[in-house]
């Protein structure tokens, strides 16, 4: 006998629970801190805040944590947070040429103003499980040196004093905002960069890696990588000046890419630019091939058809936030529709069994 | 059990009136697609965020809010919905279609006849009705601008010409005041034909950021040719439970011996037909 399903909010109630009790785990085992996730998981907390859009370590350690490891729930939790905060204002442009340095290196010269330095990376560790750290060894602390390095001037700057590679000029104006204006095309350059800071890593690695392929290949060289912490300046109108607010870490990637030159372009070097918060390396460097591929259309160059030098596939398909959630919602309840398409499959069976009855007696 | 941390019904008021002001422009151009700055949700994408950001700037503290999902009142997602707004905004909350003033939807639209004074919002998950034919927002929008309908109709004639129907059974095209062409959302074409009504109606798409609008007794046309008019279909059963005839039915199976039986998918309106006395086969 069918009874019409009732208990809608005490099965919700009771996921709830569940889920809290499944998050924690093994009571025998310790409880994670969130100080834990934001010192030791530092690059799943950089990932949430790029892609959350919200430089707050300690929030998107508390999201991890929350999200039981999954870093795009843990994403979710810091937008929907993020979107309840209010403005007081924006910021000046942070001035990346003044990062404190902690990792910077260059593809392009061997040596360089500022030097190479290799900061904390794993580009040259063997891949080998470190089974000490299953063994709950303690860290070895890193060697001190003074590096000296003082001020670490741009790579493009040098090639920019030969006229090699394009102007970038600057602008005063004020960038669009995705997070308050709906996203309109044709969307400017400023307003793809922001897209694609907050763009879901892997869509934006994929994207990267087929221009690397020959889908749009733009030939691009890391002129530059760095990271460190930058100083946040704002405005204060009631002091009349600029007082710095605090510090971010960024990492920033300039892309060299050759270019031949086009009917309405000399040849030159052009940039692909990418900026994300934290130490997100993949990320960074990936945003700028995507960012050169989609610059196809100021530079004059043909538009090969490849996915990423469509603005609006790109840009309407780079946000993990909104993909997981249509993606997701299908496991919601359709019953309504589903059953419209079974009184219409059962309809059309119906009249094509008719025609095959009436095509067997002819 | 109101939340205090939050405005009232979870948005700043500056939210609000953004997104009223493009409610307001929605009911001036009925069935025209209002882009709007939509926010993140703490619900997701898909779940039904435009739909909770028009009656969060829709909803007054006087309001009586009752959330369906598939027509009824107690699927898990309208549960979700309902508290949300019971937790942020501490309005009255009814499952009774006649008793709310403002009523959100997921795929419905409820049998009993909406009255003037209440507004019925619908989640929306593709606002664009020519998506499916065009994938490009950029050509869609020309489209709708020009009026360029065409192909829209060749596609139901196709699906004529290819299986003897129309093969669209559910988010079925219509036209709004001889103008735009619009998506009612994913409600079954069943229920098309109550979209003419006194209600205000008013459609959030979150993720898509749109929002559109069909006034009180605006006039609503179903797409169709003169030799193949519109049919609004349904099971063509009573429902087990009330014996109502003329409501939109789900098809439950009972057993995994081929048993099923046929319900109202709109919860309130069989519960109330079986408290004035109506029974159906199946009823107990």
């Amino acid at each position: 006998m069918y009874v019409a399903v009732k208990g809608g909010e005490r099965a919700i109630d009771a996921a709830h629970q569940w889920l809290a009790e499944e998050r924690r785990g093994d009571t025998d085992v310790p409880e994670m801190s969130v100080a834990q996730i934001r010192e030791q998981m530092r690059l799943a907390v950089n990932r949430v805040m790029a892609e959350g859009s919200l430089y707050d370590p300690d929030l998107a350690a508390l999201a991890i944590k929350q999200a039981r490891g999954d870093l795009i729930e843990a994403i979710f939790l810091i937008r929907a947070y993020r979107t309840t905060l209010p403005r007081f204002g924006a910021s000046r442009p942070v001035d990346t040429d003044a990062m404190a340095v902690e990792r910077r290196v260059s593809a392009t010269f061997k040596d360089l103003p500022g030097g190479q330095i290799l900061g904390p990376t794993f580009d040259y560790t063997h891949r080998l499980l470190d089974f000490k750290l299953a063994a709950e060894g303690e860290a070895p602390v890193a060697g001190r040196a003074d590096t000296g390095v003082g001020h670490v001037p741009h790579v493009t700057g040098f090639l920019n004093r030969e006229g090699l590679i394009e102007e970038q000029p600057s602008s005063d104006d004020t960038p669009p905002d995705l997070t308050r204006e709906p996203l309109e095309l044709p969307a400017n350059r400023a307003l793809r960069l922001q897209a694609l800071t907050r763009a879901d890593e892997g869509f934006t690695l994929g994207l990267a890696y087929s221009t690397q392929r020959g889908y749009a290949r733009n030939h691009a060289f890391v002129g530059e990588l760095r990271i460190g912490a930058v100083e946040v300046e704002m405005d204060i109108p009631e002091l009349g000046f600029a007082i710095s607010i605090g510090e971010v870490t960024l990492t920033e990637c300039e892309t060299v890419n050759q270019f031949k030159g086009s009917k309405t372009e000399p040849p030159q070097f052009t940039r692909g630019y990418g900026l994300v918060f934290g130490q997100t390396e993949r990320k960074a460097i990936s945003m700028a091939l995507v960012d050169r591929a989609l610059r196809w259309e100021e530079l004059g160059e043909d538009n090969v058809g490849a996915p990423a030098q469509d603005a609006e596939f790109v840009l309407y398909h780079s946000d993990n936030i909104q993909a997981t959630g249509f993606l997701e919602h299908i496991k919601l309840p359709h019953y309504v529709d589903f059953q419209s398409e079974l009184e219409l499959v059962r309809k059309l069976r119906r009249s094509a069994g008719a025609q095959d009855l009436q095509e067997a007696a002819e | 059990m109101t939340e205090q941390s939050y405005n009232f019904a979870y948005l700043d008021e500056q939210t609000k009136r953004m997104i009223r002001r493009a409610i307001l422009k929605g009911l001036a151009i009925p069935g025209y697609q209002v882009p709007f700055a939509s926010r993140e949700m703490p619900t997701p994408y898909g779940w039904g965020t435009g739909g909770v950001q028009v009656s969060a700037a829709t909803l007054t503290p006087d309001d009586t809010f009752k959330v369906i999902d598939q027509g009824a009142d107690d699927t898990t997602n309208a549960v979700s919905i309902r508290r949300f707004f019971e937790r942020t905004a501490g309005v009255a909350v009814t499952t009774k279609t006649s008793e709310a003033t403002v009523i959100q939807t997921r795929h419905r639209i409820p049998e009993e006849p909406l009255t003037e004074g209440q507004i019925l919002v619908y989640q929306v998950p593709i606002p664009e009705p020519l998506r499916f034919l065009e994938p490009r927002e950029t050509e869609t929008r020309k489209m709708h601008a020009l009026e360029e309908y065409g192909l829209m109709h060749v596609k139901l004639y196709e699906d004529i010409a290819r299986h003897g129907h129309i093969a669209t059974s559910y988010a079925y095209p219509v036209k709004v005041e001889e103008r735009y062409v619009m998506d009612p959302s994913p409600i079954p074409k069943f229920d098309n034909p109550k979209l003419e009504m006194a209600a205000i109606q008013l459609f959030g798409a979150g993720r898509e950021q749109r929002i559109y609008a069909i006034p009180p007794y605006t006039g609503i046309v179903s797409l169709d040719f003169e030799d193949h008019p519109f049919e609004p279909t349904k099971a063509d059963h009573p429902c087990g439970l009330c014996g109502a005839a003329d409501s939109y039915l789900d098809e439950v199976i009972t057993d995994d011996a081929g048993g099923r039986m046929f319900v109202c998918s709109d919860t309130d309106y069989c519960e109330s037909r079986r408290a004035q006395g109506h029974r159906g086969k199946d009823a107990a």
